[in-house]
Parts: C-alpha cells; sequence; structure tokens
C-alpha cells in the first residue's frame, strides 16, 4: 500500500490550502462546543463546591423581631439540620471618596469563628476579634468596586447616629455570591454591599438585643423543603414573618442559577449549530474532495484495487483533516474553556474555582464531526466506486446542451460570451451551485447567529432604561410613609418631578403554583414609569385589579380574568384576591402592577408610599446626594444610568465573553466556507479554464467566468442566510427565557451588515487568492496529461 | 501474408486453450435521445499466447470492446468468458480479483496518478500483484530508468505513455491489454515498446491485444482484428509474423 500512502500524503500537500480551511471549520465547530460547555459545567461545578464547603442554607426567612429562645423550636421542627438566626438590618452608608449615598447590609456573626451556615470565605486580612465591636468584615465586590483596603473606616448610620467601622477583613459569602439588594434586578457594587459585624453590637444598636429578625437553615437529608417551609411559616406568623423561601428564591442564588442557565442555554444550543453547520459542511466539502478523484478511483479500482482499499484510502484521508482540526478545535477550547471560567470570577464570586471538561463532550464532538466527515467522503466514493472503471475513467461526460434561461428568453444578446458561460454553467450544474449556495448562506447565518446577543441585549436596555423606567432616581424608604411625603421630595435639591410608589412584599398564588415576591402600586397618571406592550404601547393600569409580566403569568398559569390570590407579608397579613386585567410583555424581571389606590385599598391603609420615582437636573446631583446620605429615613437610592451600566455590565458577565469567542469563530468558519467553495470550484474546473486559456482567452476573462460565478453564488446565499440566521435567533430568544431577562427577536440591520461585510471580505481574499492560482495555471499539464 | 479465416476466428485447427471467449456481445449508450451502438452482437475467441492487433477506424468501438473484455465496462447484452468464467454475470469483487491477478492494462489516454511519481505508479500496481518485477526494473524495459522520479506532468506524453506500459507489464499478467501503446511515439521509441510487449508475450507467453491506427504494426502479430461500426469486420491471421524490429511505419 506504501504507494497508495504516497499519494494520500501529496495529495494532502497538494490541497493544503482546502485542508486547512475545513481544519479550521472542524476546529471551530469542535472549539465552540468544548469552550461552552466546559465554561458552564465548571461554573456549575465551583457553584455547587462553594456551597457545599461553607454550607449554604437551605431554607430563608425574614421577619420582624423574635427573641433568640425561639431558635430551639426553629430546631425541632422536623426535618432541619442547622439553625442559625442573625440580625440584618439595611443603613446608609458613607463611604469614602463616594459622592452617592450607599446602602450597607449589617449582617450579625459569632464573636468567635464558628463553622456556621452560610460561612465566610477570608479573602484578606482576619476574622474579627472578641470585643472590638467596632470591626467589621465586607464583601470583596463590595471592597473593590469601592477601593476598599484592610484598615480603612466605613461611616454607619447606627442606632440614629454615625459610626466608624473598621474593616479587617475582606471575605466572600454563598449568600451573596451575586451581591444585589433585592429591589434591583442587577448588582451596584459600589452603592450596596454587604457587612459583617459582631452579633451583640448589631442587636443592641437596633433594638434586636436577644432577639434576631432573620433565620436560615439547612436541611436534614431527604427532608422536603416545602414541608420545612410550612411549618417555619407557622411558627413565624405571630413575629411578622415574611414568607420562607428555598435557594431557589433566594437573590444571590436565583440569579447566579439563572445566568448560569442562560450560559447552559448559549453553551448548548449556539455550539450546538456551529457544530451541526461545521459537521454538514464537512460533508459537503469532502463529498466535493473526493468527487474531483473520480477519474482517479476508476485507475485505482481497473488495476485491481477493492472498494475497501479504495474506502479505506479516503478514509485516511478524512481522518487525517478531522483528526488534526479535532485536535486543535479540542485544545484550542479546553484553554479557552478555562480562561473563559477564569473570566466569569470577575461576576461570581467563587473562592474556588474547579475546572472540568467532560470526556463524553469532547468525544461527542469529535465524533460527530469525524461521523459526517466520513459519510461525505463516503458518499462520493461510493458513488465513484458504483460505475464501471471505463466510465469513470473518462472526464464526466459534458451536460447535454440545452438553450439556457437566458436563451430561450431572447436575452443572450446582452451577455457577453464570459457571462453566458457563467450563466450555462450555473444552470448545468444545478446541484453543485445549490450545495455552494448552501453552504455560504449557512455562514452567513452562523454570522448573523453569532452577532444576535448583543442585539437582543441592547434591546432590552432600550426597552427598559429608555421606555419602561424613565426616571433618573429610584428612592426606597425605611419604611412605608404617608402620600405626604411627596411634597417634602419635590423640595429636595433639584429634583424636578416625583411620583411615589407603593411596593407591598407577597406572595401570589394561582392553583398550587406561587410566586414569592411583590405588587407595586404606581400612579396610573405617571410618567417616569409605564407599562408597555410589545409594541412599546403605553398600557393603562386600571383603577382595580393587576397587570402582570407575561412572564409570570407563564409561572402562575394564569390569563387575563383569573383570580389571583394575595397573600400579603407585611402589616395586618391579609390574604385576600385580585383579578388578573392585564399583560406586560416587560423583557426583564417579573413583576406584578396595580393602581397604587386599589393597593392602598387592598392593604386597607391610608394612602402609603415605599419610596418614589425622581426626575432630577442633573446639575444639583450633588447636592441633591449629600443630602440623601443624611436621611436616614431613606435606606436605598437608584440611579437609572448605574442600572444601565450594571445591566449592561452583567449581561457582558453572561453573554460577552462567548460571544466575543462565537463572533470569532463564525468569521473564520465564513472565510473557509467560502475560500473552499472557490477551491472547489477552481479544481472541478481548472482543466476546462487551461482549456478556455489555451484557446484564446485572456487571464481577466477566465477569472471573470470563474470568480464571476462565485460572485453570483455567493449574493444569491447571502439574503438566503439572513433568513436562516432570523430563524436560528428566532430558536435562540425561544429557548432564552429567564426570569432575569428574556431576549427579544431582535436582529438589527447593523448584524445583517456585519454578515454581509464579513462574507463579502472572504469573497473577495479567496477571490484574490484564486486569481493568484489562475495566474500559475499550467497550460502545459493540460495539454500533456489526459483525464 | 495472411490468410482469411471465419469471422469468428474459431475453426482454427490445433488451437491452444481460448483464454476470452465473447459471445454476441453489444453495447449500446445512451444519451438522451440519441443511442449509439459501439458494439453490435460481437463474437470473438482469443487463445492463450497470442498477440492480437485490433485495428478500425476512429468510433469503430475498439476501446469499447477492450474494456469490456477487461472487466472495466459491462457489455448492455451478449457475454464474455474469461477462462470458463462468465465475466459478465460476475460481481464486483470477482472482477476485481480478475483484474488484479490476470490482467495488465494500456489505457487510451495512459491515466496515470498524478500526485505519483513514474516508479510510484507503477509500484502502485505491483504493491498489491502476487508476482511483480520490481518497478525499476519495468520503466527499465520501457528505457526509462533516468525518470523513476518524475510526475506525470513533468514527462512527455510518450514517456507517460510508456510508464503506462510499464505500469501494465510490471504485474507480469495473464493477458495485455494496450489501447494505442505507440500512439505517442516515435519510430524508435514505438519499437522498443512493441518490443518489449513481444518479449512479453514470448517469454511469459502472456496473451496480448493491441489497438492500434498503425496497420505496419499488424505485421508483428497472430492476428489481426478489423473492425467496423461497431462490428468485427474480418479476422486475419498473420502467418509470417515478424520481428518489431524489422517493422515498417
Ligand atoms: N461513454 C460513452 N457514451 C456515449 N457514447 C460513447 C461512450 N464511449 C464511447 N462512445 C461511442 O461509442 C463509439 C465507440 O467508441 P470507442 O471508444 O470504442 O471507439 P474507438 O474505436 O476506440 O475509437 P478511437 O480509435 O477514436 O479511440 C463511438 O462512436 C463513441 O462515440
Ligand atoms: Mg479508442
Amino acid at each position: 500500500m506504501i504507494a497508495l500512502d504516497k499519494k494520500l500524503f501529496r495529495d494532502l500537500l497538494h490541497m493544503r490550502g482546502q485542508a486547512i480551511a475545513i481544519i479550521l471549520i472542524v476546529a471551530c465547530g469542535i472549539a465552540s462546543l468544548v469552550t461552552m460547555m466546559s465554561a458552564y459545567e465548571s461554573l456549575q461545578l465551583s457553584q455547587a463546591t462553594y456551597y457545599d464547603r461553607y454550607r449554604f442554607a437551605e431554607v430563608f426567612v425574614q421577619l420582624e423581631r423574635a427573641p433568640d429562645s425561639l431558635a430551639d423550636r426553629i430546631a425541632e421542627i422536623p426535618g432541619v439540620r442547622q439553625v442559625q438566626t442573625r440580625v440584618v438590618v439595611d443603613v446608609n452608608l458613607d463611604v469614602p471618596n463616594l459622592e452617592e449615598p450607599a446602602t450597607g447590609r449589617l449582617v450579625s456573626i459569632p464573636e468567635v469563628r464558628s463553622p456556621i451556615l452560610n460561612d465566610l470565605y477570608i479573602r484578606q486580612g482576619r476574622y474579627i476579634e472578641p470585643g472590638r465591636p467596632d470591626e467589621v468584615l465586607v464583601s470583596e465586590a463590595f471592597a473593590l468596586a469601592n477601593k476598599l483596603e484592610l484598615g480603612d473606616t466605613l461611616g454607619a448610620v447606627i442606632n440614629q447616629r454615625w459610626e466608624n467601622l473598621r474593616i479587617v477583613g475582606i471575605v466572600l459569602s454563598p449568600e451573596y455570591v451575586y451581591e444585589i439588594r433585592g429591589t434591583e434586578l442587577v448588582p451596584d457594587n459600589k452603592r450596596f454591599g454587604v457587612i459583617w459585624m459582631e452579633r451583640d453590637a448589631l442587636g443592641v444598636a437596633f433594638d434586636r438585643d436577644g432577639a434576631f429578625n432573620d433565620v436560615t437553615l439547612s436541611l436534614a437529608p431527604g427532608a422536603s423543603e416545602a414541608e420545612v417551609i410550612f411549618q417555619l411559616d407557622q411558627l413565624l406568623e405571630r413575629y411578622g414573618g415574611l414568607g420562607a423561601y428555598g435557594r431557589d428564591d433566594q437573590v444571590s442564588n436565583r440569579f447566579v442559577s439563572d445566568e448560569i442557565m442562560g450560559l447552559a442555554a448559549m453553551a448548548v444550543l449556539i455550539p450546538s449549530i456551529f457544530l451541526g453547520i461545521a459537521a454538514f459542511l464537512l460533508n459537503l466539502l469532502l463529498a466535493r474532495l473526493v468527487s474531483t478523484q473520480r477519474d482517479q478511483i476508476a485507475v485505482l479500482k481497473a488495476f485491481g484495487y477493492d472498494n475497501l482499499t479504495v474506502g479505506l484510502h479516503y478514509l485516511k484521508l478524512v481522518l487525517m483533516i478531522t483528526l488534526v482540526g479535532a485536535g486543535i478545535g479540542t485544545t484550542l477550547g479546553l484553554w479557552l474553556g478555562a480562561a473563559m471560567t477564569q473570566y466569569y470570577t470577575n461576576f461570581f464570586h467563587f473562592p474556588v474555582l474547579r475546572y472540568e471538561a467532560g470526556v463524553g463532550l469532547i468525544s461527542t464532538a469529535v465524533s460527530v464531526s469525524i461521523g459526517s466527515a466520513t459519510l461525505g467522503a463516503f458518499t462520493a466514493v461510493r458513488r465513484a466506486i458504483s460505475l464501471p472503471p471505463a466510465e469513470a475513467m473518462r472526464p464526466e461526460p459534458p451536460a447535454q446542451y440545452r438553450p439556457t434561461f437566458i436563451e430561450r428568453a431572447g436575452l443572450q444578446r446582452y451577455f457577453s460570451p464570459s457571462g453566458r458561460i457563467i450563466l450555462r454553467n450555473l444552470e448545468r450544474r444545478p446541484v453543485q451551485a445549490a450545495l455552494s449556495l448552501l453552504g455560504i448562506a449557512l455562514a452567513v447565518a452562523i454570522l448573523v447567529t453569532g452577532r444576535y446577543f448583543e442585539d437582543a441585549a441592547n434591546h432590552i436596555i432600550d426597552v427598559q432604561f429608555r421606555h419602561v423606567q424613565r426616571e433618573d432616581v429610584t428612592l426606597v424608604f425605611n419604611q412605608p410613609r404617608s402620600a405626604r411625603v411627596r411634597y417634602e421630595l419635590t423640595h429636595l435639591p433639584g429634583v424636578l418631578q416625583s411620583e411615589p410608589f407603593r411596593v407591598v412584599a407577597a406572595r401570589l398564588r394561582f392553583e398550587h403554583r406561587a410566586h414569592l415576591g411583590g405588587i407595586t402600586g404606581l400612579e396610573p397618571t405617571g410618567t417616569l414609569r409605564r407599562l408597555l406592550d410589545k409594541k412599546l404601547q403605553t398600557v393603562v393600569l386600571p383603577p382595580d385589579g393587576v397587570v402582570l409580566s407575561s412572564k409570570l403569568a407563564d409561572i402562575l398559569g394564569v390569563s387575563v380574568g383569573d383570580i389571583l390570590t394575595v397573600e400579603v407579608l407585611e402589616g395586618e397579613r391579609p390574604t385576600r384576591t385580585v383579578p388578573v386585567v392585564g399583560l406586560v410583555d416587560e423583557l426583564v424581571g417579573l413583576s406584578a402592577y396595580m393602581d397604587i389606590h386599589a393597593l392602598n385599598r387592598l392593604m386597607r391603609e391610608g394612602q402609603t408610599v415605599s419610596g418614589a420615582y425622581l426626575a432630577i437636573d442633573a446639575k444639583y446631583t450633588d447636592q441633591l446626594y449629600t443630602q440623601l446620605k443624611q436621611t436616614p429615613a431613606v435606606t436605598s437610592v437608584a440611579l437609572r444610568q448605574t442600572m444601565i451600566d450594571q445591566f449592561q455590565e452583567t449581561i457582558a458577565a453572561s453573554m460577552g465573553g462567548f460571544n466575543a469567542v462565537l463572533v470569532v469563530f463564525a468569521c473564520i468558519i465564513a472565510f473557509g466556507v467560502v475560500y473552499n467553495a472557490a477551491r472547489i470550484a477552481l479544481s472541478e474546473r481548472s482543466r476546462e479554464l487551461a482549456t478556455l486559456r489555451i484557446i484564446g482567452f485572456s487571464q481577466n476573462e477566465i477569472a471573470f467566468i470563474l470568480l464571476g460565478e462565485q460572485a453570483i453564488l455567493t449574493l444569491a446565499a447571502i439574503p438566503i442566510g439572513f433568513g436562516f440566521g432570523f430563524g436560528l435567533a428566532a430558536l435562540t430568544s425561544h429557548a432564552y427565557s429567564w426570569e432575569l431577562y428574556r431576549l427579544p427577536l431582535i436582529v438589527t440591520r447593523a448584524s445583517y451588515a456585519f454578515a454581509f461585510v464579513v462574507i463579502v471580505i472572504a469573497a473577495l481574499g479567496s477571490g484574490w487568492i484564486i486569481q493568484r492560482h489562475l495566474k500559475h495555471l499550467d497550460l502545459i499539464a493540460v495539454l500533456k496529461t489526459r483525464e | 501474408m495472411s490468410d482469411v479465416l471465419d469471422r469468428s476466428g474459431a475453426s482454427y485447427t490445433t488451437a491452444p486453450p481460448v483464454v476470452f471467449h465473447v459471445r454476441q456481445l453489444t453495447k449500446t449508450y445512451v444519451m438522451g435521445e440519441v443511442e449509439v451502438q459501439a458494439l453490435r452482437s460481437v463474437d470473438l475467441d482469443l487463445y492463450e499466447g497470442e498477440f492480437v492487433v485490433l485495428l478500425g477506424p476512429s468510433g469503430s468501438g475498439k476501446s469499447t470492446l477492450l474494456n469490456i473484455i477487461g472487466g472495466l465496462d459491462g457489455p448492455s447484452s451478449g457475454q464474455v468468458f474469461f477462462r470458463n468464467r462468465d465475466l459478465t454475470a460476475a460481481d464486483d469483487s470477482v472482477l476485481t480479483r480478475f483484474r488484479r491477478e490476470s490482467v495488465g492494462f494500456v489505457f487510451q489516454f495512459y491515466n496515470l496518478i498524478p500526485s505519483l511519481t513514474a516508479q510510484e505508479n507503477v509500484a502502485l500496481v505491483t504493491d498489491i500483484a502476487l508476482h511483480p518485477m520490481p518497478p525499476r526494473e519495468a520503466l527499465g524495459l520501457v528505457d526509462l530508468s533516468d525518470r523513476l522520479d518524475h510526475f506525470p506532468a513533468q514527462l512527455s506524453g510518450g514517456e507517460q505513455q510508456r510508464v503506462a506500459i510499464a505500469r501494465a507489464i510490471a504485474k507480469r499478467p495473464e493477458v495485455l491489454l494496450c489501447d494505442e501503446p505507440t500512439g505517442a511515439l516515435d519510430f524508435q521509441t514505438g519499437k522498443l515498446v512493441l518490443e518489449t510487449l513481444e518479449r512479453v508475450n514470448r517469454e511469459l507467453g502472456t496473451t496480448t491485444a493491441v489497438i492500434t491506427h498503425n496497420a505496419s504494426i499488424a505485421a508483428m502479430s497472430d492476428r489481426v482484428i478489423h473492425m467496423h461500426s461497431g462490428e468485427i469486420a474480418s479476422v486475419h491471421r498473420n502467418l509470417t509474423k515478424v520481428s518489431p524490429a524489422e517493422l515498417e511505419w
């Protein structure tokens, strides 16, 4: 077989340009899957490991106030393993070098370090020391955002007085992987931070001496979470319990898990599409590559090589190309996957990062590629060996002459001879033309899909923060206030407009489904916060009933006209029923809205507000901040611009890295496809082109014939590819619908333009290379060798 | 000079064993509405060890006949026996073994593998043959010892043709089927090639069929078969075989 192996080696060398292009396509397909899946799996593993080692609690509840003695009764609930009672309060902070007011969440910890639930990982410094009530630990995210260091002090309003807290440690907690105030969608690490301090100091300061207002607990193996929650709620009913919930509804975990799930959607869906397309292209390319050797296969057969040997010969060719591609793809994927996992620690604060790539995953990706490549090669080999050698040795018979569409329509005089050759070729070899078209269209589709995420994210930001949320600042009071506060707000410096809102913590129930969240009461005539439908038309808030975001309606299984049960978790804790009167297609979060007056009526309270949306004059921002900092009644100040920035950063966190990699891969695949289509056309037609040269066509004329054909195919493929791309985006949008946000089906003109430009550049680049090949077309070789 | 025998040549009295036995062979190519009758009811026997020359105008069906005899193509109807084995009923693996073990081909259009050198093109066949000669030796026989490592594109047409001949004889086949083996060769080289074929025929007893347009080559054959429009027009037995060296072109 030595001579046959030499042929293999020489053939590979000869078609190295094409082989490299194919290798790149396989490599990109495999690398995208391996990168995404390994990063995703590693993040999931890191999360699970972290939760496990640092004893992340399983049930959480906030309450008004309960005596420490109640802890024993909680521990007696069947299924409870470990209980931890705490004091947790939000206070105003004065952070060095920060203009705006910030909120600190003070969380109590034991004076002496012990194996508590939600244990802290000390990144820097040390644990607090007994007898030093001013020592605190701060979260790493907050410390980084504000450039806080060990030994720095923070001002905090404690017991109506500014106190100085000294930072002795910078820590991570499994409870705050995603450090977010409950009321917001995205973290704002500059203006919100978690601070751990000694239990007694905190208890005394906030009137919780010998008492607690927060419980977390872990469950015994096999215990029913729902049952424990039920018992716990009953026990805490008279202590102002705000409703216990499991990890699923714990804010940080919910967001981190959603993000990781979001990554999973991207990690599985898009790379699968990429790998699928790469595999398909591989099939196509190898089939055509082998077809160009049809006469050589016939010679081998004529000399008595059996089908198996011929088949193995081409299998080796396919394996060499595919395995090199798979090797590069896997190596690249592992490397990028590790880098990407590392990159995600900027957003997910895990103390331990574990990187792992499943063997199953890699072998799946590799076998998919090899399988489709082999299949492609074998269809071609089978076609070649099914012919009698005498027939296969002859060049493929020239297609029968038939007037083309152009000639039938009598348009031929508008075309030059070269133009007519192009058109005839396209018409006479419809299968080859269609395959080239399909390949290029898929490359276009990949490019469009790669860009889709950015389009969708930008659309969310535009809708949510420019059409829905139009306030500059959102204030939240430390407790519900009388509506009269509105007039005080308008007198704050720079406030142009203020609209109060009411937020009531509640559990919404329909049949057996429930959602723990809140109802937001808005002024129906308000302009700072608007409810919009899909077409961005304002939805008027009816005077009664509740309007839900469609996603929440989905989760609860309700539609307009159904009656929701609302279990209010504050004040008198009434349980009421409210009809669902409308749905809004918000892309972000899960919300339930009511007319603020209706909500006040539901609560049987006078005109009461929880906070206000403000429009402010930018000139007075600083003064406003200074004033708000000194207002203990205001516990939270959220700035829209910051939210936009944070949201962008969050989306960047969950998708940016992936997306950048995908777009690069998409470009490489697109180049590979376009180049290969042109190269195959060249090798299929080099004899004919050389003959044309010999009978007197100029170099430019034959270049025009070959490249003109490619140009027509490319241009025709682009709109088809746009269609495919849109379809893939629709698929992705459908798969990517989470509580945190939903991806709308938006593909911008810019993305289409991007795909267009990349393909055109790829086509021009390939054309240039082909043109150089044409220049060196060996006319003499054509004369001397016969097919 | 030659005597006219009956059309199939079957009445040859002291006949050695028949190698190929062709009966009612037809081949029709269908191209859309046009049908080309490349062979019409051809009957023919080839005998062990004989040297046959096929003559006939272009398009008369010579290559078609040779291809079918060699198992490269199937007939539209009729039968071909190779030593009592019905090739027309054989499956692909039988045909493959037949070609591998028994036949040496020289194609009209050479059909060298462009990515292999002269020597490697020959090795391609000797690699799978049962009792081959070394590729160098085969190339030496056609006087190409100094072109061993040239690729087909680096060889002249005649040199390519000689590589094709070396490739065919290197396996020491039982039958040698040559489609215009000297078409591209000058007088001297042509003679060299014919001498090689004659020697293989004589020394190894290889049944040899040669298609040619050069009627003078008929003088070195045992029999001359004339084809015309897909039929065997006549078969002459050549009683005064001359050696290739004595041929006049
Ligand atoms: N694959 C094919 N399809 C259709 N017609 C064919 C095919 N191969 C050969 N023919 C036709 O069959 C006839 C016989 O062809 P063949 O090649 O046997 O001729 P030939 O005697 O070898 O001619 P030449 O001396 O020119 O080589 C010719 O008319 C040819 O056009
Ligand atoms: Mg012929």
